[in-house]
């Protein structure tokens, strides 16, 4: 069997480093850190582990109805495509960061940018 | 195949199989999500021997030195005593040596055992009455100078235990001591690094027991400690932690009060404000917070955008309770 793309990029130490440097791009945009307000951080930084877990195509327990819930309430007060774009671009700054190849940044961002539906409720 | 034992029942392990499946084989209730070692669910602690290094992979150092490791990831090399999380703690009887005032509302309680009482400097016990009242306090002192914990309890207005501990407790009663919690302390490592300690209120304790600890263990960085109150009345053991300023050059006080009254040798503000003034950047710093919750959980992000990393900050926020 080849390597998914979760042990290409390398696996939890990979989801490790990039938590911490999307995270702070994430906090620190005023066009969604609003979002992130009375967030706690320790939850916050658990579920961007498993974000990014899934979407380096690693072990994730998430189905399409679990995103819909966890977001349903940002998106009654404004969560919209512009910021969920903004949300992709920071994860593909990250993983560029981080000197992943080119061809698996897009394999992630093809992952993430499969839940636009049911994050936006759509 | 190896044993594994939790709260007295013995279970097998069999080869290849990890503590986690093997549990969950025999109907052990452990909750678990990812099974990669990602989430963190499923953590659980060896009461005897060190775990496979792999089964602590991403877990924060304290945790390590503590044997927590993760169920899911972890194929026994030997026999293990295992605790699960929601598993009943052991209680030891000490007996209160000293009981008095640091302030106009906090005391200092210190109580002693007959053996030496296993923590490390910044860990919480529980703490709990005859009839069953258990709160969390933070240790203030560091293991290595007696056979003694010290606590540092501040009366909270219809706090039912903290007012026991007050106007009832005297030396030579005896008290209900947990075992030691948590992991917010000071592991010898990395020497040269700055450590910000910020804590309001008794959030003074643990980080009373971090800084003794760091000093004793030869921290060679700087080490800022900002504690905070409104009024003057309610900080403590100012002349001390001065005095600790002059005996060690890395090491910096700032008491803060964020009330009108601000007497010279004080800095005016919220410690929030305070700390960023000083220290601008936490590029590379460890962080301590300890205190009031909401203090806390700002800070925490505040550290963490001011560029100290997630795995160097420790936390712990005070609850408060007084039913």
């Amino acid at each position: 069997m080849s390597a998914t793309l979760y042990e290409k990029i390398g696996g939890e130490p990979a989801v490790n480093a990039a938590v911490d440097i999307f995270y702070r791009k994430v906090l620190n945009d005023y066009r969604i850190n609003r979002f992130f307000d009375n967030a706690d951080m320790d939850k916050q930084i658990a579920k961007q582990k498993a974000f990014f877990t899934m979407a380096f195509g690693g072990p994730n327990n998430y189905t399409g109805q679990d995103m819909r819930n966890a977001h349903a309430n940002l998106v009654k007060v404004g969560l919209n495509e512009d910021h969920f774009n903004a949300v992709m671009e920071h994860l593909g700054a990250t993983l560029t960061e981080l000197k992943v190849p080119s061809d698996l940044i897009a394999e992630a961002a093809a992952i993430a940018e499969s839940t636009r539906n049911d994050v936006l409720g759509k | 195949m190896v044993t594994l034992s939790v709260d007295q029942n013995r279970y097998a392990c069999q080869q290849g199989e990890t503590v986690l499946d093997a549990l969950l084989r025999q109907n052990i209730n452990l909750s678990f999500a990812c099974k990669k070692g990602t989430c963190h669910s499923c953590m659980v602690r060896s009461a005897d021997v060190t775990p496979p290094q792999a089964a602590q992979s991403g877990l924060k150092n304290t945790l390590i030195k503590q044997n927590y490791f993760l169920a899911c990831q972890c194929y026994p090399e030997q026999d293990m005593v295992i605790k699960l999380p929601d598993q009943s703690e052991f209680y030891r009887m000490g007996t209160v040596v000293v009981n008095k005032l640091l302030n106009r509302n906090t005391i200092l309680l210190v109580v002693a055992f007959e053996d030496a009482f296993e923590f490390n400097a910044g860990q919480f016990v529980n703490l709990q009455r005859s009839d069953g009242l258990t709160r969390s306090y933070s240790t203030a002192n560091i293991p290595q100078q007696s056979n003694t914990l010290e606590f540092h309890i501040r009366r909270l207005p219809g706090g039912k235990f903290s007012e026991w501990l007050h106007d009832e407790v005297s030396v030579g009663d005896s008290i209900a001591v947990s075992e030691p919690r948590g992991h917010c302390f000071y592991l010898p490592e990395r020497s040269d690094q700055g450590l910000l300690l910020v804590g309001t209120g008794t959030g003074l304790a643990p980080l009373a027991g971090i800084l003794t600890d760091a000093l004793a263990n030869g921290h060679t960085g700087p080490i800022h400690l900002f504690h905070g109150s409104r009024e003057r009345e309610d900080l403590y053991r100012i002349d001390e932690m001065r005095q600790l300023a002059k005996q060690h050059s890395n090491f910096h006080y700032t008491p803060c009060l964020s009330g009108n009254d601000v007497p010279d040798g004080f800095a005016a503000g919220r410690v929030n404000d305070i700390v960023f003034s000083h220290i601008p950047d936490l590029k590379n710093w460890r962080v301590f917070l300890c205190g009031h919750p909401e203090m806390v959980n700002q800070m925490k992000k505040q550290v963490f955008l001011k560029g100290a990393t997630i795995a160097d900050i420790y936390a712990d926020a005070f609850l408060i309770s007084s039913h």
